[in-house]
């Protein structure tokens, strides 16, 4: 069965490019049902065509790529897609703002086909998807930069398995290779990847402000 | 392309580091931010500020007067003005998440509300007088919502860069209902303080309410425009500035981003000359537009990117740079870096990938790097000559300055490099 498809992004050059890039390594796999070009017709899109997964631009008009997955939020769908956060912006805020709104992985547009076409079936599937560049966000985010009085009892640090994981995800590491240097199933990599992704989008508003702010980004 | 950018980002990087002003964070107010401000500013933490200003309160209303005027004196915050271009623009076009708002939001200020109601009938049995007590609090409430509107049409005009400053923006900023409710639950309280009091006063002679309304009413509008002319005027020369400059990079990094980094994504995948242009250009223009990652060589992090790029266009690959913390560059820390050039340079010569993923892991305690491709491969017990001399280069150099090094490698399952090196001075 292939996963369904909407590609999300403002420029027409980069969709075109994206879906040619799909269709071309991922014939079979992938299908693209859709297209958005901006918060409305992208909400509109996802709606008419009920893809599984959603390749979203982080900088879309009309609010970003949060605010589709905001506003599909509030609309009565029972399976609702999941999303992929694609971007050309290496701005931290944009991105973990995107994972924190409840997209599933981001990766980047230089991206190759057959990476994008496994993320995409690894998102399907349910699987959280780090890019290195991420998970280099992520270490950062929840690094000890934290004084423990300011501490809000809804965060969730990571375990030590939890940062050797991301740490070798972030050193270029495929899910595989996790896997074997640190001698579990990639069942066990994925179950640890999912949870971080779960902290990162429990964790406290205040705290990724601070950090954010500590580094001038906001 | 690359000198004008690193000159116009220096001296960005300056200006913004020059003086260090308070201001009122609007982030997370409970009330104006002024706490939360200064809090930040003199590197307390916000609570203490917090108690401090209400112990002040109660020991003859000093903190009140204190937050006052603060919150009339200190600019809204923090300032915006440092964004990269790309970034700048998009926000102003929309195309970024704005802050996103909750009901969890409203917590302080229902407490703050039913503390207020608390103090006025604590107030009203003390002192036992009747008519003025509810007034005066209405007319206290609407003075703060308006006061709450103009902090926030001021905090969009600071993320806004539009041309004129128009009498309607001044007052809604970007409007939306939040604004217009505030304005007239504002304006209506006012209204009804007024009211109230001419009312509970009935059994005066009607010429003297007349009078004091209207002394009421000029009152309330000086104490409502006061703080905008204030600072619509203590803001004006640094808007007109911000303006000129963010602008004018963000519309020409906007009009880049939609025409030139786009196509230099799609001919990466054209012949190998084409590509190492374009490589370089992108990377260019991404450093420019998007990131607040610099790549001047003052700290290790944008040192590793530095050589980074230049290994990339020397040899033609793709070279990923993920730093995680980071710290100056200082003599101690070149070797590390030195060390880490010679591995990607290793990596791009041997391993016959179009990629290498560089990681570093900066903390207190200790640098880390490691310089991974997924190519040949080799078996480190079996090399020859010439490779073991390179791998020298790496450990001798790296155990020299003491560090440590580590390569790990099989026939065809890659290079991993590992570079350690402790910080000893650090807190210098």
């Amino acid at each position: 069965m292939t996963v369904k498809v909407v590609v999300v992004d403002d420029h027409a050059m980069f969709r075109r490019g994206v879906t040619a890039e799909l269709e071309a390594t991922g014939a079979g796999v992938v299908e693209i049902v859709g297209e958005g070009e901006d918060v409305d017709t992208a909400v509109a899109t996802i709606l008419a065509t009920r893809p599984d997964v959603v390749l979203l631009d982080v900088h879309l008009p009309g609010g970003g790529g949060v605010e589709v997955i905001r506003k599909l939020a509030t609309q009565p769908v029972d399976t609702a897609p999941r999303f992929l956060a694609l971007s050309v912006s290496d701005a931290a805020e944009d991105v973990i703002g995107t994972i924190r709104g409840g997209a599933r992985g981001y990766v980047t547009k230089t991206i190759t086909g057959p990476e994008l076409v496994s993320a995409i079936q690894r998102v399907a599937d349910g699987d959280a998807v780090f890019s290195p560049r991420l998970a280099g966000f992520v270490l950062d985010a929840f690094a000890g930069s934290i004084e423990v009085a300011d501490i809000d009892e809804d965060l969730d640090r990571l375990t030590e398995r939890e940062r050797e994981v991301m740490r070798l995800i972030a050193r270029g590491y495929s899910y595989k290779e996790v896997a074997k240097e640190l001698f579990i199933s990639i069942k066990t990599v994925e179950t640890h990847m999912s949870a971080v992704l779960r902290k990162l989008q429990l964790s406290s508003r205040h705290e990724l402000t601070k950090w954010a702010s500590d580094r001038r980004l906001l | 392309m690359t000198g004008s950018v690193g000159a116009l980002d220096a001296a960005g990087t300056e200006s913004r580091r020059d003086v260090r002003r308070a201001y009122r964070d609007l982030r997370e107010p409970v009330l104006g931010g002024v706490a939360a401000g200064l809090a930040q500013h003199l590197g307390l933490s916000p609570l203490i500020v917090r108690v401090g200003f209400v112990v002040a309160a109660v020991l003859g209303g000093v903190g009140i007067a204190g937050y006052a005027i603060l919150w009339a004196m200190l600019p809204a915050g923090p300032p915006t003005g440092a964004l990269a271009p790309g970034l700048a623009s998009a926000t102003r076009g929309g195309r970024r998440p704005g802050p996103a708002r909750r009901l969890f939001d409203v917590g302080p200020v229902i407490v703050l509300g039913a503390l207020a109601i608390g103090a006025v009938f604590v107030l009203q049995g003390v002192l036992g007088a009747g008519g003025w007590i509810w007034p005066l609090a209405i007319a206290i409430v609407g003075v703060a919502l308006l006061w709450r509107q103009a902090d926030e049409a001021q905090r969009e005009r600071w993320v806004d860069a539009r041309g004129r400053i128009d009498p309607v923006r001044i007052v809604l900023g970007d409007g939306g209902w939040a604004s217009y409710a505030r304005l007239a639950a504002g304006v209506g309280l006012i209204i009804v303080a007024i009211l109230l009091f001419s009312l509970r006063g009935g059994s005066l002679s009607l010429a003297r309410d007349v009078t004091l309304a209207v002394l009421l009413v000029l009152v309330g509008l000086a104490i409502v425009v006061g703080p905008w002319i204030y600072r619509l005027a203590a803001e004006l020369s640094d808007e007109r500035e911000e303006r000129v400059r963010t602008q004018e990079r963000a519309d020409v990094a906007a009009h880049l981003h939609d025409s030139v980094l786009q196509t230099l994504a799609l001919i990466q995948k054209n012949p190998p000359d084409a590509a190492r242009l374009a490589r370089a250009q992108e990377r260019d223009l991404r450093a420019w537009l998007f990131s607040t990652e610099s790549i001047d060589e003052r700290t290790v992090a944008s040192g590793l990117r530095a050589m980074a790029g230049e290994v990339e266009d020397a040899w033609n690959l793709t070279v990923d740079v993920v730093a995680v913390g980071d710290c100056d560059l200082d003599e101690s820390m070149r070797p590390i870096v030195a060390a880490a050039r010679e591995a990607t340079t290793n990596a791009a010569k041997h391993a016959g990938v179009p990629r290498v993923d560089i990681y570093a892991e900066i903390t207190p305690a200790a640098v880390d790097v490691f310089v991974r491709d997924r190519g040949a491969g080799f078996d480190p017990d079996a090399t020859p000559e010439d490779r073991l001399g390179v791998r020298r280069s790496i450990i001798d150099r790296m155990h020299r300055h003491g560090g440590t090094a580590e390569i790990r490698s099989a026939p065809g399952e890659g290079t991993e490099v590992r570079l350690h090196l402790g910080r000893e001075h650090e807190g210098e």
